[in-house]
């Protein structure tokens, strides 16, 4: 790591002041970022602590029904809380199913939003890298580049976006709250993060210094609590990023389908929300042919950009396979390997 | 409050109260651990949050001590595998890994056993052996020794919760 100056503020608005400086990053549990800085991708010159910041730790239930969750609640406490996991439980499946329990314990939802691509290259300071380095090129366009993205991806990075959380979020319409230089507003989890285009360094919508300080959930999405899943596809069992991974959600009334929310993971660099696939969804029966023809329509785009066309058969099965599980009913339980296509729990269809 | 070359923390480790003098914020709370205090019971696999050997509890709760910034812990709670035993007498946990053969190198245990005591405290597991193996996964062993563990963690945690029924009784 290079050196840095820590600076720890006591008030948000000391600390947007701190974090709008050119330089600073701010610093949550650190678990990317000090692995980024260890590797030497990230080297800021001040390190601003935001975990004391009061108030950004709690999650309210507001009049409406809507949920809202400060920047620092740990991804353990959110997944583990009774009436969230109830109310929302894609989103505490997708909790579950990433990183380990230690991370989980330690990591915050406002630093798994703000978590960077895992792609090799971006990691390895010798290697050419537009996001990093804009301009240098991009060394996985002809490199190891069989987990890259198949969707919204540019000739300048085929990176994605590694999080679980963010494809729940983006399902249900999840919003943040932020706070920057010019004051508060709010920003779609969907708009949150930008494809790369010919600037995959800009790789959110914030601003520089921008805080996000707590995010909503919308009361309409409780309506998908008893038919939603996650689906996450890994090369091992547990403690493994998604190759692809898929949220379904429905809302099935008299056999018709009345609404429904699909996304994907793991497939482009942000995650992706698949509107019309929803939409082919609804006033359909809930079959296995009206989740075949939604899975056609979600990787409707989809194209390899390397050693990677796999991923888009694969990506069709797993949101087939997921919409298939949300019709079969939340489980009454967490599954014991949440979002695992190898769970045991009953409703699992192993044949889709 | 901004720092530039030296920052004060107080940390409390395995119950003692310590006021340590960081000259660089640069430290991981696992190198003050093992570099600065001489712990070295709490180990470094990977540095890099992929193998759990780094695992202690801060505040009860466990976590990868590579990946948090010293600084940042200022008044916590650390326990380290130093701090579980009670004199001569082990803890549970400690205990049942020898029993069950939770070890072969051994080079993983201090993190296996620290993660293990914070599963056991987050209550979630119940006695499923599949849900033990899940929530153990973020604690890599080279030489493979997960049978062993999964029954060290079984049983230590049955120890634990007739220890505390006992207690309430
Ligand atoms: C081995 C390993 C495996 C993992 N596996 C998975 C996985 O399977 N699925 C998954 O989803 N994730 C996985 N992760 C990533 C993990 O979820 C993130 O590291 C974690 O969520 C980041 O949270 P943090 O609080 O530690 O953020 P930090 O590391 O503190 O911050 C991350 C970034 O966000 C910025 N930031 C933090 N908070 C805010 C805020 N409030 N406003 C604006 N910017 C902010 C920081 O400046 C930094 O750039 C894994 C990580 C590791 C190390
Ligand atoms: S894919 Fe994107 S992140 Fe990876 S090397 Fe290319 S430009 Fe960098
Ligand atoms: S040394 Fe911390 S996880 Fe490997
Ligand atoms: S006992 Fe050798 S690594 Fe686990």
């Amino acid at each position: 790591m290079t050196p840095f100056d820590y600076i720890r503020p006591a008030t948000l608005p000391e600390a947007v002041r701190a974090g709008s400086a050119p330089g600073s990053a701010y610093l949550a549990a650190g678990t990317n970022l000090l692995d980024l800085m260890k590797g030497g991708t990230l080297r800021p010159e001040r390190i601003i602590d935001i975990t004391r910041l009061p108030g950004l730790d709690r999650i309210d239930w507001l009049h409406d029904g809507s949920v809202r969750i400060g920047a620092l609640v740990r991804n353990s406490d959110l997944a583990y809380d009774d009436r969230f996991a109830r109310t929302f439980p894609a989103v505490a499946e997708a909790l579950l199913s990433g990183a380990s329990a230690q991370l989980r314990n330690a990591a915050t939802v406002g630093g798994n939003l703000m978590q960077r691509t895992r792609c090799a290259y971006f990691h390895d300071p010798a290697s050419a890298c537009n996001r990093r380095s804009p301009g240098s090129g991009c060394d996985a366009r002809e490199g190891e580049n069989r987990l890259h993205a198949v969707l919204g991806w540019s000739e300048h990075c085929i990176a994605t976006h590694p999080s679980d959380f963010c494809v729940a979020l983006t399902a249900l319409d999840a919003v943040a709250e932020t706070e920057g230089e010019h004051g508060t507003r709010e920003i779609a989890v969907d708009a949150l993060h930008a494809l790369p285009g010919a600037t995959p360094e800009q790789e959110t919508a914030l601003a520089p210094g921008e805080l996000i300080v707590a995010l909503r959930i919308p009361a309409e999405a409780a309506r998908f609590a008893p038919r939603s899943r996650y689906l996450k596809l890994r090369e091992r069992t547990s403690y493994a990023f998604a190759i692809v991974s898929a949220v379904a959600a429905l809302d099935v009334q008299a056999d018709t389908i009345r609404g429904a929310r699909i996304a994907l993971g793991g497939v482009a660099a942000k995650p992706w929300r698949a509107r019309e696939a929803e939409a082919s969804l609804i006033g359909a029966a809930a079959t296995a042919e009206a989740f075949a023809r939604a899975s056609e329509l979600a990787l409707a785009e989809a194209r390899p950009s390397g050693d990677n066309a796999f991923k888009i058969e694969l990506a069709r099965r797993i949101v087939a396979r997921a919409l298939a599980l949300a019709r079969g009913g939340t489980p009454e339980i967490m599954p014991a390997l949440p979002a695992s296509p190898f769970s045991t729990v009953p409703g699992a269809d192993h044949a889709a | 409050m901004g720092y530039h070359m030296s920052l004060s923390i107080r940390l409390t480790i395995n119950g003692q109260p310590r006021d340590v003098a960081l000259d660089d914020p640069r430290v991981t709370l696992l190198d003050l651990l093992r570099e600065r205090l001489h712990l070295t019971g709490t180990k470094k696999g990977c540095d890099r949050g992929q193998c759990g050997a780094c695992t202690v509890l801060v505040d009860g709760r466990r976590i990868n001590s590579c990946l948090a910034l010293a600084a940042s812990m200022d008044g916590a709670q650390i326990t380290t595998i130093e701090g579980l035993a009670d004199g001569e007498t082990l803890h549970p946990v400690q205990a049942t890994f020898i029993a069950h053969d939770g070890f072969q190198c051994g080079y993983c245990t201090p993190g296996q056993i620290m993660s293990a005591v914070g599963l056991i405290n987050e209550g979630r597991a119940g006695d499923d052996p599949e849900r033990i193996r899940e929530l153990m996964s973020g604690n890599i062993c080279r030489c493979g020794a997960y049978q062993g563990i999964t029954e060290a963690v079984l049983e230590a945690q049955k120890i634990l919760s007739d220890d505390e029924k006992r207690d309430a009784a």
